[in-house]
């Protein structure tokens, strides 16, 4: 459990950061909390000659609301976020789901950024920031773009994102209404065995938006178009939820692990989403 | 002098802090400011840092090791292999179980994470650099980690160097990968009563392996003044001494010139009793190099290649008639050891003390049958918070009682009752051989269920199949119950030895004249409290206050020789010698006091803190004015000073017992589950600290939940462990751990000097089958016989589908 030796740089501006990255190429990375890295470096799973640690760059902090716009800077904690009182009346599924990653300690170093940029399926945020049609925004060499959370992951750890490319700030609108993440675990400071992110609005008795995705249910976060419309118009009544519910499950490709077998995964998902569904509803 | 005012007896008693005082511990002072001293603390002047390089595979041959590009990196001092050991005979080891092991791998490899090669390095970091760069040759074997596949005829060779023996240190071996066949009971007397009685039920019940896993890894500084010759080891050692022993026949060291210490353990478990090759490997790179080798492993090298426990499949049949009254129990195990026998039990015992499986009732006949077997798994066999195998003997019990419970159609409480050995059979004498020295189960039982109010539980539990069969929930109660009986404090010195060392204890007093005192014992805390908790025994004894006592332990130039502590042993052994020591100290007090007041020693009584003379209430001398007169007055006939020392041999085990009951609600579309109430009940004999007991128990009892509810060491096909971090060993925080209420009853030890029996086991041992017991009951109503462990939400889960609970 020792890391090869690397060097470490500590830039205070983005530009300083990705001119580092660029020196190295390769055998540059950048580190936020180090909560997932580190552990790889470790186990000597990841050799990183340079890390480049975002911590001093004091752009990439902050939370910004205004109105239903919310703006999270890449090196919040994840502690910041459980925090923030304005936060918590804006979007308060981050802070439900902040709650329900690992532990105190982890949380108080682990950044949303870090979370999100990862690309690990049992990372809680990325599949939050999908149900909420979050954006990434991503500067690099060349400049900035901004990348569709729903658009970002492509397989276990490989993503949109570029080497070069550091992500500094995520967008989303608000979504108002209900809302719920639901995870299964074995323990504290595990990653989902299930979970699910449920947001829902209401007009008069019927739903009007909904959006459903899932943590650790295939190689990538799972966002569920099919299981939302299944939702919208109707009161989500029972059939309603298993109709959803059902949906959802068609796009999942869980796998067996230490948590169980991938049909025991599937089981535990169904009540996962059922129950983050109803609760929304019961919020809405 | 200011003589303070006259205080009653009772302040006096007070003061003490002796039996029965719920004294703060001491050891928390250091402890919760994190100014503990373990030995990764220890930093020895020019002192290397030792590393192995270890094998992936589970059962190869090494074909070649190249240590060129590891001994070419700045920084590495020395590669060794089982070439390089080999000269010195310590490429194998003898294991305590009478086995011998590979120090480092001598031509192959038997379990993934064994020892290949040893790095030495001036730095941690080069060091584990240089593990990288040492390239070996594998050619991969097939594996088996099933031992009943290992005893098939065409199973590989496992254990070369044994080819051809048909015996080994504890009987026959019928096959190249059976260890040994281990017996206790009338085989045909319980043959002939099970197959003639009315009701017979059989199972299978397997204890699955897990590992003690103690939050401070093994690790060493072993450091070679080539001076004076003398070599200093500093440890991770539950046994101190033994391993001095041990240092000295390997190394041929004289054994004055070794000095063993054990500084502050961070948990033993069972984990740190024996000797491992990194302990070997630093003390030769100390003797070689003539610097001081350290040698600590990560938590990934010691979950997987630091002794394990259990690992247990205990095949049972016990026998009853129509009424319930149990007639005979018979059990086959098939004991996984891994690559090496290395279980750490008294010698004559390779078995351990399974053979307390007849648990706490009263069965006229049974027979056990133990086969050990290897297979390409680390090895181990270590007794995680227990005595020597009784957690297995215990979940075998109350598991079976639970499965005839379901076979006769009966209370699985009331069957328990009818069969308890009564309070009138004590001494008992089981049918396989042990003397249970005291014990009241009824008592005991009925408190428990009268707490827990048992009729009332059962009537919701009904009520909620009811509600579940309607439809109207998804959540079952499940009630476990266990009344286990243990067997701890080995052992007596007849039949009880570590590698031909009796398993005596001892303590060693010296009182200063001031009135305070150092009593050095044998054993070795590593969490128990032995600080704060013999200091209690011997104030109790000799009437000093506990604060004026300090107990040391570990340094094997210091302390009286002693077996160490493991297996519930320290109280029971080295408790007893304490109170022993301090009743020389007494007596030879007495003597003085008698000259001082100028009586007869038969005129004076001991009262509290003084010897008094009898009729005479203001005619006394405290223990504090005795200490003083022993150093500064010429007693003729009485040599001056005040010590003792006190090796103790215990005529018989103590045999603990407790009635646990663990209330759980359990979801069966999950397999989640929520511990509503948990109420355990211990009786360990004569209670020496309250506060001290209770938290012995509230660890035992998270560990024990632990290892029902999901801790495992699992292997997958091919020999690689599946669960070596602590992301998947299940290692409970205060989140998952429920309340627990404790409760006790006392029926001191008979043959005890205090009447203590030891308690930091119990828990462990009865609150395992106390949760599995709960996760079976929530479905008995629905055919369920048995189902193994961890019940881990997949696994409660697949039992509920299996049951067709899942519509
Ligand atoms: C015991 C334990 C339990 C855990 N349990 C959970 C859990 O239940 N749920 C969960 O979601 N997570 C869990 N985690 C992971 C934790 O939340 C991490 O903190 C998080 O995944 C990564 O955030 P970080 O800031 O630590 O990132 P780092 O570890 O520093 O980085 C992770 C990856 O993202 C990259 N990266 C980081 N920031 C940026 C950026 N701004 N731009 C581009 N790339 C970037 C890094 O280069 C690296 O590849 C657990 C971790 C531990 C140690």
């Amino acid at each position: 459990m020792i890391p090869a030796a690397f060097e470490y740089h500590r830039p205070t501006d983005l530009q300083a950061a990705l001119a580092t990255l660029q020196e190295f190429g390769d055998e540059a990375r950048v580190i936020a909390g180090g909560h997932s890295l580190v552990p790889m470096m470790k186990l000597r799973m990841a050799t990183i000659g340079h890390l480049v640690d975002l911590r001093a760059i004091a752009d990439l902090k902050g939370i910004r609301i205004d109105g239903a716009a919310v703006r999270i800077g890449a090196m919040v904690t994840q502690q910041e976020l459980i925090a923030d009182a304005a936060l918590a009346r804006a979007a308060p599924i981050l802070r439900e789901t902040a709650l329900q990653i690992a532990d105190p300690q982890v949380r108080a170093v682990g950044t949303i950024g870090g979370n999100v940029a990862n690309g690990d399926p049992g990372n809680d945020m990325p599949a939050l920031m999908q149900c909420l049609d979050a954006s990434f925004s991503l500067v690099g060499p060349n400049g900035s773009r901004a990348v569709k959370a729903r658009e970002f992951y492509e397989a276990a750890y490989v993503t949109a994102r570029e080497d070069d490319e550091i992500l500094v700030a995520i967008d989303f609108a608000a979504p108002g209404g209900g809302y719920a993440y639901e995870k299964q675990k074995r323990k504290i400071g595990d990653y989902a065995t299930a979970a699910a992110a449920v947001t829902i609005r209401k007009d008069g008795t019927a739903c009007s938006a909904a959006s459903v995705a899932m943590t650790n249910l295939s190689d990538v976060p799972v966002w569920s178009k099919a299981a939302g419309d299944a939702l919208v118009g109707s009161a989500c009544g029972p059939a309603d939820v298993g109709r959803a519910v059902a949906a959802a499950l068609a796009d999942i490709a869980p796998t067996a692990d230490n948590r169980g077998p991938a049909e025991f995964k599937r089981h535990a998902a169904g009540v996962v989403i059922r129950r983050a569904i109803e609760r929304a509803w019961s919020r809405a | 002098m200011n003589e303070m005012a006259p205080i009653s007896r009772e302040e006096r008693v007070e003061k003490l802090k002796g039996l029965g005082c719920s004294r703060k511990r001491v050891e928390d002072v250091r402890f919760t400011q994190g100014k503990g001293n373990y030995v990764d603390d220890l930093k020895l002047p020019g002192m290397l840092h030792g590393d192995f390089v270890r094998s992936p595979y589970a059962h190869a041959r090494v074909k070649s090791v190249d240590k060129s590009a590891a001994l070419a990196l700045p920084g590495v001092v020395a590669v060794l292999t089982a070439e390089d050991l080999a000269p010195l005979n310590l490429h194998w080891m003898p294991t305590l179980a009478g086995d011998k092991q590979m120090v480092l791998a001598d031509g192959k490899v038997l379990f993934q994470g064994q020892e290949v090669a040893f790095v030495v390095a001036s730095d941690r970091y080069v060091a584990a650099d240089a593990v990288d760069l040492v390239v070996v040759d594998y050619e991969e074997l097939p594996v088996v980690t099933d031992p009943f596949k290992a005893l098939q005829p065409d199973a590989p060779v496992l254990r070369e160097d044994l080819q051809g023996r048909t015996s080994g240190a504890h009987g026959d071996r019928r096959h190249h990968n059976h260890i040994f066949l281990w017996e206790a009971g009338d085989k045909a007397a319980t043959d002939e009563v099970i197959a003639s009685a009315d009701v017979v039920a059989e199972e299978m019940v397997y204890y699955h392996r897990t590992h003690p896993c103690p939050l401070e890894t093994c690790g060493c500084v072993a450091s070679m003044d080539t001076v004076n010759g003398k070599l200093t080891v500093h440890g991770t050692f539950q046994a101190p001494h033994v391993v001095r022993t041990v240092a000295s026949l390997l190394s041929g060291i004289e054994e004055h010139k070794i000095r063993v210490i054990s500084p502050d353990i961070g948990g033993g478990f069972g984990n740190k009793v024996g000797v491992y090759p990194g302990y070997v490997c630093s003390i030769v790179a100390s003797i070689v190099t003539g610097r001081p080798v350290k040698w600590i492993e990560d938590r990934m090298e010691n979950l997987t290649a630091t002794a394990f426990a259990r690992d247990y499949w205990m095949k049972g049949k016990i026998a009853a008639t129509k009424d319930g009254r149990i007639t005979g129990l018979s059990c086959h195990v098939t004991a996984d050891h891994g690559a090496f026998d290395a279980c750490a039990d008294p010698s004559k015992f390779p078995a351990g003390f399974f053979h307390i499986c007849t648990g706490s009732y009263d069965i006229p006949v049974a027979h056990v049958g133990v086969d050990g077997v290897y297979t390409n798994k680390a090895p181990g066999g270590v007794a995680y918070r227990c005595s020597f195998r009784v957690t297995e003997a215990a979940y075998f019990i109350e598991r079976m009682i639970e499965v005839l419970a379901i076979e006769l159609g009966m209370d699985a409480a009331e069957l328990r009752a009818k069969n308890f050995i009564r309070k009138e059979q004590f001494p008992y004498h089981s049918a396989l051989g042990w003397e249970y020295d005291s014990g009241d189960y009824h008592t005991a039982w009925d408190k428990a269920l009268k707490a827990v109010g048992y009729a009332d539980l059962r009537k919701e539990q009904a009520e909620r199949v009811e509600a579940f069969r309607r439809g109207e929930t998804r959540k079952l109660i499940g009630i476990g119950l266990t009344h286990f009986t243990e067997i701890v404090g080995a052992g007596p010195v007849k039949n009880c030895d570590i590698l031909g060392m009796g398993m005596f204890d001892s303590c060693e007093i010296r009182i200063h004249p001031t009135g305070s005192a150092v009593a050095r014992l044998g054993t070795i805390s590593q969490g128990q409290g032995h600080a704060t908790t013999f200091a209690q025994i011997l104030a109790s004894e000799i009437g000093l206050p506990a604060d004026s006592i300090t107990v040391e332990e570990g340094d094997t130039d210091t302390a009286p020789y002693g077996l160490g502590t493991y297996g519930s042993r320290s109280t029971p052994v080295a408790g007893a010698a304490t109170a022993m020591a301090g009743r020389k100290i007494r007596a030879k007090a007495q003597m003085i006091a008698a000259y001082l007041l100028e009586v007869h020693d038969g005129d004076l009584e001991w009262d509290v803190d003084r010897f008094v003379v009898k009729g005479a209430p203001e005619r006394f001398k405290t223990m504090k004015e005795i200490a003083f007169a022993s150093y500064n007055q010429a007693i003729p006939g009485v040599e001056p000073g005040l010590e003792a020392v006190s090796y103790y041999d215990p005529p018989n085990m103590t045999y603990p017992f407790g009635a646990y009951v663990c209330v759980m609600e359990i979801d069966v579309d999950t397999g989640v589950h929520e511990i509503r109430q948990f109420y355990a009940l211990d009786d360990c004999g004569t209670r020496i600290n309250p506060m001290v007991i209770e938290g012995q128990v509230h660890g035992g009892l998270t560990e024990a939940l632990a290892i029902a509810m999901g801790q495992e060491i699992a292997y997958d096909e091919i020999g690689n462990v599946k669960t070596g971090t602590l992301m998947d060993f299940f290692l409970p925080t205060a989140w998952e751990t429920p309340h627990y209420t404790t409760d006790f009853t006392e029926t001191p030890s008979p043959h005890h000097p205090i009447g203590a029996k030891g308690v930091g086991e119990s828990p462990n041992v009865g609150g395992v089958p106390a949760f599995s017991n709960a996760v079976h009951d929530a479905f008995r109503p629905f055919g369920l016989r048995q189902s193994h462990m961890p019940h881990d939400h997949w696994r409660i889960w697949k039992i509920a589908r299996d049951l067709g609970l899942h519509g």
